[in-house]
C-alpha cells in the first residue's frame, strides 16, 4: 500500500502532542487542572489529525506526488504514514479520544486518568499510522500496557485479561517471526492468525472483552476496544500474507462468534456485558467482510469499521453518562429515564441503531454492502450476517426500553445531560446521521483503500481467479 | 418549458421531500431540545400533508392527462462503486400514486385528530418527531423504485411504530409491546432484506422496473423465475406477515393498541398494517411464476381472515375488536392479491383503510355514540350473542377458548422459538461467567433467572 508522508508532519504532530500531553498532564497534582490542559492537548492532537486527513486527500486529488520526510531522515525508511486506509482511522481515533475526554463529568475526573488517557492515544495513533510489521507489533504490544495497570490500580482481577493478551503478545510475536522466516509451509500464518482473532474478541478467546468492561473504567475500556485495532493489525499483517483457505477460517469463526454475540447481547442482564457483546459482534462482522476479500465486502468492511467506530463510541458514551448519573445499571428491570434525560436516550437510539444499519444513518450503506458481498461470495455467510443484524437491531431497543421507558425515574435534582456531553454525543450523531445521508465519499474512500489492500495481497500471494477478476475491474 | 417527465420528477421530489422537511425540523429542533410549540407543529403537519398530497394529486393528473401509467424517475445515485450501486429511483405507477395519495390524506388527517387529541400530552413533541418519521417512511415505501428503497422506507415504518406502541412510557406493559413489535418486525426486516439482497444478486439490480418487467403495473414479467423467484416469494411473504400481522405472527396487533389512539389509527387500522399487502402487490409477477406461492399467498390470507374473525368476536374493548376487524379485511386482501384479482385489491385496501381510520378515529367516543342512538331510539341497543354462541357445545367452548387465547399463537411462539432460545444464551452465559470465575480463581456465583425477561418473553 503507497503510504505518503505529508508536506507538513500533522500526524507525527498528533503522536508527539499526546505524548507531551501525557508527560506534562503527569505532573499536576489538581485533577480538574489536569483534565483541562489533558482537554487542550487531545483536542490538538485531534486536529493534527484531522488536518493530517484532510491533507492527505488534498494531496491526493491535486495529484501531489511526495518523497522523502522527516522520518526518511531519521530512520532511513518511512514507518509512520498515511494511506487510503488509516487516512480517516487516524482522524476518527483523535475524535474518539478527544470525545471521550470531553464527556467526562467532574465526577469521573479521579476515576479517568487524562495521563494515561493522552499516552494511550499516542500508541494507538502511532499503531494506526504505522505500516512497518515489527514495529506495529511493538505499538500493539505497549497498547496493551495501560489497561492492565488500569485493572491493577483498580485492584481489579486481572488474571483473564493478562492471560489472553499474554498470549496475543507471544501469538503476534511468534507468529510474524514464522511469517519472516524462510520456512514454507501454509501454517506458518497460523500463529499470527490466533493471535489477531484474540485480539478481536473472536469466540472462545472472548472472555477478556467482558471482563474488561465489567472491571475497567467505562471510558478507558471504550478507548481500548473502540477504534478496532485488531482490525488493523489483521490488514497489515494477516490479510497479505494469509492464503485463501486460511482467510476462509477467520471467517467462519468470525461469523460464529458474531451469531453467538448478538444472542448474548438480547438475553444480557446487565448493560456492560450487553455493550461488550454488542462490540464482539460487530467486531466480528468487520472481520467475515474482510475475510471474504471481495472489492465489495471489503468496501463494506472498511466502511462498517468506521460506522461501528463511531456508533459504538457514541453508544457507549451515552452509557457512561448514564451510569455517571444513576450508577451501573442493569437490564432486568424497567428503568424510566427518560423523562430525567430525553436527550440521552435519543443519542441512545440514535447511536444504536447506526450500530445495526439502520436506514439514514452511516451503518446503512455499509451493512448493505458487506451483506450484498456475503451473498455474492457465499450465500449462507449472507444469510447469518442478517440473522446478526436482526439480533442487535433486538438488543438495541431492547437496552433502550428497559433503560428509559416502562416508568417513571424520581429525582430531586436535575439529570439532564450536561453541555459537553451534550456536544459529544451530538457531534457524533450528527457524523453518524450526516454520513447516512450522504454516503458517497466516504465508501468511494473505502473502495480505494479496498482495491488498494486488495492490490498489496495479489502482490504477495499467487492470486486467485477471483482475485485476479476483482483487481482486474477496479482498474477498468 | 418543463417537459413531462421533468414536472413528474419535480411533483415526485416535491411529494416525498415534503415529509422529509418535516422530519428534519421536528428531529434537529428535539435534538437541541428546542422543540416547535403545538400550533407551529399542527401548521407544519398540515402544510407538509396538504404540500405532499397536491404534489401526489398532480402527478396523478399529468398521468391521466398524458395517458402515461408508468413513469419511473431516477433520483440519482445515492452510492455508486464499480460491481456495486444504491440508486434513489420513484416510480409513479397505478399501484404507488394511489397508496402516496392515500398516505398523505389519512396522515393529515390523523394528524390533524391528534394535533387535538394530544394537546398538552407530555410526549407530545416526540409523538409528532415519530409521526414525521412514519410518513417519510410510508411515502417513501410507496413511491420506492427499488426494492433498495423500499426496504428503507420499510424499516422507518417499523421504528415508528414500535417506539410509538411504547409511547406511554412510565408503564411496563407499552414498553414491553413495544419491544414485541420490534422483534416481529426485525424479523420481518431480515426477510425483506434478504429478499432484497437475493433478488440483487439474481439480476443485478434492485430495480422494480427490471425485477417486475417493463410493463406498467399489473402486467410486469418477473426477471426472476423457477426455485430462485419461490425462494424470493416466499422471503417476501414471510416479509409482508410480519408487518401486516399475518398468522402465525398475528399476536403483536392487539398488543399494539397500547399506543395513543391516534397511533393506532392510522398505524394498525390504516396504513402499516396494510404495507405486507402492498408490498405483495408490488411483487406480484414474482407470485405469478410460481402457483405455489400464489397458493401459499391465498392460504396465509384466508387463514388470517379466518382467525382474525374469530378472535375478534370475543374482543371486549373497542380498540382491540377494531384491530381483530381489521385483520380480516387485510386477510381478505391477501387473499385476493394471490387469487390474482390485484385490482380489486387495491380498491379494497384504499377502501378499508379510509373506513378504519374513520372507526379508530371515533373509538375513544364510541360511549358517548352509543348513549346519543340509544337516547335517540328510546331504549337499549340490541344484543347479539356473537357467531360463536351458534356452535354446537363442546366445539363451543372450544372455539371460545381458542378466541380468548388469541389462537394460542403468542403462547406457541414464546413456548417454541423464544424460550429456546433465551434458555440457550442464559445458559452460555452462565457457562460464559463459571469460565472467567475460574481464571479469576473466584467462587462460581450461582446462575440468576432473569425473570424479567422470562415475563416479557411469556
Amino acid at each position: 500500500m503507497s503510504v505518503v508522508p505529508l508536506p507538513v508532519p500533522w500526524m507525527e504532530a498528533a503522536i508527539v502532542l499526546a505524548l507531551v500531553g501525557a508527560l506534562t498532564v503527569s505532573r499536576f497534582r489538581d485533577p480538574l487542572r489536569a483534565y483541562r490542559w489533558g482537554l487542550a492537548f487531545t483536542g490538538i492532537a485531534f486536529i493534527c489529525t484531522l488536518l493530517a486527513c484532510l491533507g492527505f486527500y488534498l494531496c491526493r486529488l491535486e495529484g501531489v506526488e511526495l518523497e522523502g520526510g522527516l522520518q526518511v531522515r531519521i530512520w532511513g525508511e518511512l514507518i509512520f504514514g498515511i494511506d487510503e486506509l488509516n487516512a480517516p482511522l487516524l482522524a476518527v481515533v483523535g475524535l474518539l479520544h478527544f470525545l471521550t475526554a470531553l464527556a467526562t463529568g467532574r465526577t469521573k475526573m479521579r476515576r479517568f486518568s487524562i495521563s494515561w488517557s493522552l499516552a494511550s492515544e499516542a500508541i494507538r495513533l502511532a499503531t494506526f499510522a504505522c505500516t512497518a510489521p515489527w514495529v506495529l507489533i511493538v505499538l500493539l504490544t505497549a497498547c496493551t500496557i495501560p489497561p492492565y495497570l488500569e485493572l491493577r490500580n483498580r485492584n481489579k482481577p486481572t488474571q483473564v485479561y493478562a492471560l489472553h493478551m499474554g498470549l496475543f503478545v507471544v501469538l503476534l510475536v511468534g507468529g510474524w517471526a514464522l511469517v519472516e522466516s524462510q520456512m514454507v509451509s501454509p501454517l506458518l500464518a497460523a500463529p499470527l492468525v490466533a493471535a489477531i482473532l484474540i485480539r478481536c474478541g473472536t469466540a472462545p478467546a472472548h472472555c477478556w472483552v467482558t471482563d474488561w468492561f465489567e472491571n475497567a473504567s467505562f471510558g478507558n475500556a471504550l478507548l481500548f476496544v473502540m477504534p478496532l485495532s485488531g482490525v488493523y493489525a489483521a490488514i497489515r499483517l494477516v490479510l497479505p500474507v494469509a492464503p485463501d483457505w486460511m482467510l476462509q477460517w477467520i471467517g467462519i469463526a468470525s461469523l460464529v462468534t458474531a451469531v453467538y454475540a448478538s444472542g448474548m447481547a438480547v438475553v444480557q442482564r446487565a448493560c456492560r456485558r450487553f455493550f461488550a457483546y454488542l462490540f464482539i459482534s460487530h467486531a466480528s462482522l468487520v472481520l467475515v467482510g474482510l475475510e471474504l476479500h471481495t472489492a465489495i465486502s471489503l468496501t463494506g468492511a472498511l466502511a462498517l469499521w468506521i460506522s461501528v467506530a463511531l456508533a459504538l463510541s457514541g453508544f457507549g458514551l451515552t452509557l457512561r453518562a448514564l451510569e455517571a448519573r444513576f450508577g451501573r445499571l442493569t437490564l432486568t428491570s424497567y428503568h424510566g429515564l427518560y423523562e430525567s434525560s430525553p436527550a440521552l436516550a435519543v443519542c441512545f437510539l440514535i447511536t444504536g441503531l447506526t450500530c445495526v444499519g439502520f436506514p439514514g444513518t452511516l451503518g446503512f450503506v455499509a451493512a448493505e454492502l458487506v451483506v450484498d458481498g456475503a451473498v455474492a461470495a457465499r450465500p449462507m455467510v449472507g444469510v447469518a450476517l442478517v440473522l446478526v443484524g436482526a439480533l442487535n437491531g433486538i438488543a438495541a431497543v431492547r437496552a433502550y426500553f428497559y433503560l428509559f421507558t416502562g416508568s417513571r425515574h424520581a429525582s430531586t435534582v436535575s439529570l439532564e445531560i450536561g453541555m459537553r456531553e451534550r456536544l459529544a454525543v451530538l457531534t457524533l450523531a450528527a457524523l453518524l446521521l450526516g454520513g447516512g445521508m450522504i454516503p458517497q465519499p466516504g465508501v468511494a474512500s473505502r473502495y480505494r483503500a479496498a482495491i488498494q489492500i486488495l492490490q498489496e495481497r495479489e502482490a504477495r500471494l499467487p492470486p486467485t481467479d477471483a482475485d485476479e477478476a476483482v483487481v482486474e475491474h477496479a482498474g477498468k | 418549458m418543463l417537459d413531462h417527465t421533468m414536472t413528474i420528477a419535480i411533483l415526485g421530489v416535491g411529494a416525498l421531500g415534503a415529509p422529509v422537511l418535516l422530519l428534519c425540523v421536528h428531529g434537529v429542533s428535539s435534538l437541541l431540545e428546542r422543540p416547535l410549540g403545538e400550533t407551529a407543529t399542527g401548521k407544519a403537519c398540515q402544510a407538509v400533508n396538504v404540500t405532499g398530497l397536491l404534489a401526489s394529486l398532480g402527478v396523478l393528473s399529468l398521468m391521466l392527462l398524458d395517458g402515461t401509467r408508468h413513469e419511473s424517475i431516477a433520483i440519482g445515485e445515492w452510492v455508486s462503486i464499480p460491481h456495486y450501486h444504491f440508486s434513489v429511483k420513484l416510480i409513479f405507477d397505478r399501484l404507488s400514486v394511489p397508496m402516496a395519495i392515500l398516505s398523505f390524506v389519512l396522515c393529515g388527517t390523523v394528524g390533524a385528530f391528534a394535533t387535538r387529541y394530544m394537546h398538552r400530552e407530555r410526549g407530545y413533541n416526540r409523538f409528532f418527531v415519530l409521526y414525521a418519521l412514519f410518513v417519510v417512511g410510508m411515502v417513501l415505501t410507496s413511491l420506492a423504485g427499488t426494492i433498495e428503497t423500499l426496504f428503507a422506507g420499510w424499516e422507518l415504518v417499523g421504528l415508528s411504530s414500535a417506539l410509538l406502541v411504547a409511547f406511554f412510557q412510565e408503564r411496563p406493559a407499552p414498553a414491553r409491546n413495544g419491544l414485541r413489535v420490534w422483534v416481529v418486525y426485525r424479523v420481518s426486516d431480515a426477510a425483506l432484506l434478504l429478499a432484497a439482497v437475493v433478488l440483487h444478486h439474481l439480476s443485478g439490480e434492485g430495480d422494480f422496473d427490471q425485477l417486475m418487467g417493463a410493463g406498467p403495473w399489473p402486467d410486469g414479467e418477473a426477471a426472476v423465475s423457477g426455485l430462485p423467484a419461490l425462494i424470493v416469494g416466499l422471503l417476501l411473504l414471510v416479509a409482508a406477515a410480519g408487518k401486516s400481522a399475518l398468522v402465525p405472527f398475528s399476536g403483536w396487533l392487539p398488543r399494539a393498541m397500547e399506543g395513543p389512539t391516534p397511533s393506532s389509527a392510522v398505524f394498525y387500522g390504516a396504513l402499516s398494517v396494510h404495507l405486507g399487502a402492498y408490498l405483495l402487490l408490488r411483487v406480484s409477477a414474482i407470485l405469478d411464476t410460481s402457483p405455489w406461492l400464489a397458493a401459499a399467498v391465498v392460504v396465509l390470507g384466508v387463514a388470517t381472515a379466518f382467525y382474525a374473525y374469530l378472535v375478534g368476536s370475543v374482543q371486549t374493548d373497542i380498540k382491540s375488536a377494531l384491530s381483530f376487524a381489521s385483520l380480516v379485511q387485510v386477510g381478505l386482501i391477501v387473499a385476493e392479491i394471490g387469487i390474482g384479482f390485484r385490482y380489486l385489491a387495491l380498491i379494497h385496501l384504499l377502501g378499508h383503510a379510509c373506513l378504519r381510520t374513520l372507526q379508530f378515529i371515533r373509538a375513544p367516543t364510541l360511549l358517548h355514540d352509543y348513549h346519543q342512538l340509544e337516547n335517540a331510539i328510546g331504549h337499549h341497543l340490541p344484543r347479539s350473542g356473537g357467531p360463536l354462541g351458534l356452535a354446537p357445545g363442546p366445539l363451543r367452548t372450544w372455539l371460545y377458548r381458542f378466541a380468548l387465547e388469541r389462537g394460542y399463537l403468542d403462547s406457541l411462539l414464546a413456548e417454541y422459538v423464544v424460550l429456546p432460545f433465551v434458555r440457550l444464551f442464559i445458559w452460555c452465559d452462565a457457562m460464559e461467567r463459571r469460565w472467567t470465575d475460574l481464571l479469576t480463581g473466584r467462587a462460581p456465583q450461582p446462575v440468576k433467572q432473569p425473570t424479567a425477561m422470562m415475563e416479557d418473553v411469556a
